[in-house]
């Protein structure tokens, strides 16, 4: 059993635990109260239980100051901005709640490397300089090599390259890091081994530990940003944020030059998607959740993507967001107009990213476009 | 006059101010000018240091003010040189701030492998300022190599702490050869006037003034520090003595 299997069974964090629930309830205003007089910033699971709590809720307000606060001192008045870009909606996997379902029916579409460049340079004629590749897991199409090419051919452009495709190998993290790579995001989606059974039949996505340990081989590798995340409405949100928090301090601790950063995937309708979710998660939850996170690990990236609306958004960056992404498309070949593909999800905010520009700049922020520079990245040829 | 001089150049100010954390390139304009700095650090990883139109590039004022690029970001020294030759070729600019901080989190410096990259880049030409813990034999090592100052932390970046590492940055000054700038964790103007009546040649603010509540009037707040702490060192402290000493309980007998 791997380091992080072992941390979330021993802490009885991989599975529904009434246990924890209870102690869940059990937290009272004062113990939030007394919590909220440490040092803002520092991570155990008992501060994350209290502060997560029910009973956290009276103190919202108290805990907003107290973030937003600390999310000034550390990372400043300003927001960094990035673009998605979706290379193929190809998948094989059958995860419930996702609308690149292998078996959905619809029309299929993978960007060439050349369909790929001319979406990012419109992404980068908008001004952007940090790019996410996204793709179902399309091992067969999205290799280490397409990436490497894509990266290549991208790193004139953009100062930092992310992923979000399928897990790969450690060996295969390294290949595309010396290729330009340097960030990661790969969500567990949920950390209830039953829960992420009933949701993951088949294909390769159905093996949990893999999954799990995934950032051990991104951290291993050399990544410099690891995003985590669980998508909410699979599974009671306080049991996976306990979860994620010993993830992410497990993370922390061993791959101590990687950054880590939280996204906030809420669940919202797709195609042909028909599974009905107990857990849905409210916009007071969903603040009260990244609220504690900031309280814990003050040097968290935050990312709020376009899922969100833009009413949403507007306060949230107040708060403690620090990366959001804008004028998203999350199909294929989007960008230039190509409306025939399917998009993973709905966008809420579909504001273009001058108009989220301004929204920032009414908000006090300064929007950062560029926070990393391609001069830092091993290339091949060194 | 009481002027710094830094590999040969003279400066009227003893405030370095950084460029992060600002809620727009006015607001950290403003507070450069009324902090009466002569040094603005700024990291490559936020700017296009070739591009002439770069947003916050055009927000310093080059003719009033030395730009210092800085490393922010890099992992050791191999990256830190990189970048540095990068921006040096797209600039024309030879002074660097050498920040090779691996972990993201408290950006602490790398204490060897800011030494490796300070050497290599002092042979090539540039002129280091390498931002380190306050570690009095790195220090040593550093300007034995051929840096321009050194730069001992405070306390941890960003932390607004003040001078935790006091008694080995006293070492430092005690033993430098080079100008010693107060660097990271500096929170307030008090903490900027205590380094500067310690005898240290300079401080770099950055956090203390772009997340105050007014950074405009915090960055004036820090020259006047700045300077009252200078002059305080220069007037020469009396001396500090925890009672009064008006007799000789144990030797008052011997007068006679």
């Amino acid at each position: 059993m791997s380091q992080i299997s072992n941390i979330l069974s021993e802490k009885k964090l991989d599975r529904h635990n009434d246990e924890m629930l209870k102690l869940l309830d059990n937290v009272t205003v004062n113990d939030v109260k007394t919590a909220l007089r440490e040092v803002p910033g520092k991570y155990s699971l008992e501060r994350m239980l209290t502060l997560i709590s029910p009973a956290a809720q009276e103190c919202l307000e108290e805990m907003a100051q107290q973030a937003a606060s600390l999310t000034v001192q550390r990372f400043g008045r300003t927001i960094q901005l990035f673009a998605p870009l979706y290379v193929s909606n190809f998948c094989c996997n059958s995860c419930l709640y996702c609308g690149f379902n292998t078996s959905s029916k619809f029309k299929r579409t993978r960007s060439t490397i050349d369909q790929a460049v001319t979406e990012a340079d419109i992404i980068a004629s908008e001004g952007f300089r940090h790019i996410l590749l996204v793709s179902g897991e399309d091992p067969k199409f999205v290799t280490c090599d397409y990436l490497n090419e894509l990266a290549e051919k991208l790193r004139s452009k953009f100062s930092s390259v992310s992923i979000e495709i399928q897990p790969l190998s450690t060996e295969d993290y390294s290949k595309v890091f010396q290729g330009g790579i340097d960030e990661v995001a790969v969500y567990q989606e949920t950390y209830d081994r039953d829960v992420y059974a009933k949701y993951h039949k088949a294909g390769p996505k159905s093996d949990y530990d893999f999954r799990l340990e995934t950032h051990d081989r991104t951290g291993a590798a050399g990544m410099r940003r690891l995003g985590v995340g669980f998508l909410m409405g699979l599974n009671d949100w306080r049991l996976e944020t306990l979860a994620m928090s010993e993830h992410t301090a497990h993370l922390m601790k061993n791959y101590w030059r990687a950054q880590v950063s939280f996204s906030f995937p809420r669940m919202r309708p797709a195609v042909n998607v028909i599974e009905q979710y107990q857990h849905l998660v409210s916009d007071k939850e969903l603040v009260q959740l990244m609220l504690a996170l900031r309280l814990c690990f003050a040097d968290a990236g935050m990312i709020l993507s376009t899922r969100e609306s833009a009413a949403f958004r507007d306060k949230l960056v107040k708060l403690c967001v620090t990366k959001i992404s804008a004028g998203s498309k999350t199909n294929p070949g989007g960008y230039s107009g190509n409306e025939d593909s399917t998009e993973q999800f709905e966008i809420d905010d579909d504001r273009s990213p001058s108009q989220v520009v301004k929204m920032l700049k009414t908000a006090g922020k300064e929007c950062v476009w560029k926070d990393w520079d391609a001069g830092f990245a091993i290339t091949n040829n060194e | 006059m009481d002027k710094l001089i830094i590999a040969g150049k003279e400066f009227d100010s003893r405030l370095f101010i950084g460029t992060g954390k600002y809620s727009s390139n006015k607001v950290m304009a403003e507070s450069i000018a009324a902090s009466k700095t002569n040094m603005v650090t700024v990291a490559l990883r936020r700017v296009d240091i070739e591009n002439e139109n770069d947003e916050m590039l055009t927000a310093i004022d080059r003719e009033k003010y030395l730009l210092l690029p800085n490393t922010s970001g890099a992992r050791d020294a191999k990256e830190a040189i990189r970048l540095a030759k990068l921006a040096r070729a797209a600039s024309g600019i030879n002074w660097l701030k050498l920040e090779v901080t691996p972990d993201p989190y408290y950006l602490l410096p790398d204490g060897t492998e800011t030494l490796k990259a300070a050497e290599a880049l002092v042979k090539d030409g540039f002129i280091v300022l390498p931002y380190i813990n306050a570690d009095p034999i790195l220090a040593k090592k550093l300007q034995d190599v051929g840096t321009a100052t050194v730069m001992p932390l405070a306390s941890p970046i960003g932390s607004n702490q003040g001078l935790k590492t006091r008694a080995s940055i006293e070492i430092i000054i005690r033993q430098a050869t080079v100008p010693v700038v107060v660097d990271a964790g500096i929170g307030l103007p008090s903490h900027a006037a205590e380094a500067m009546e310690m005898g240290a040649d300079a401080v770099l603010v950055n956090t203390a003034i772009a997340a105050a509540g007014n950074p405009v009037m915090m960055a004036r707040a820090f020259k006047q520090a700045v300077q009252a702490g200078r002059q305080g060192y220069l007037a020469g402290k009396a001396a500090v003595t925890t009672e009064a000493n008006a007799s000789s309980p144990l030797t008052g007998f011997l007068r006679d």
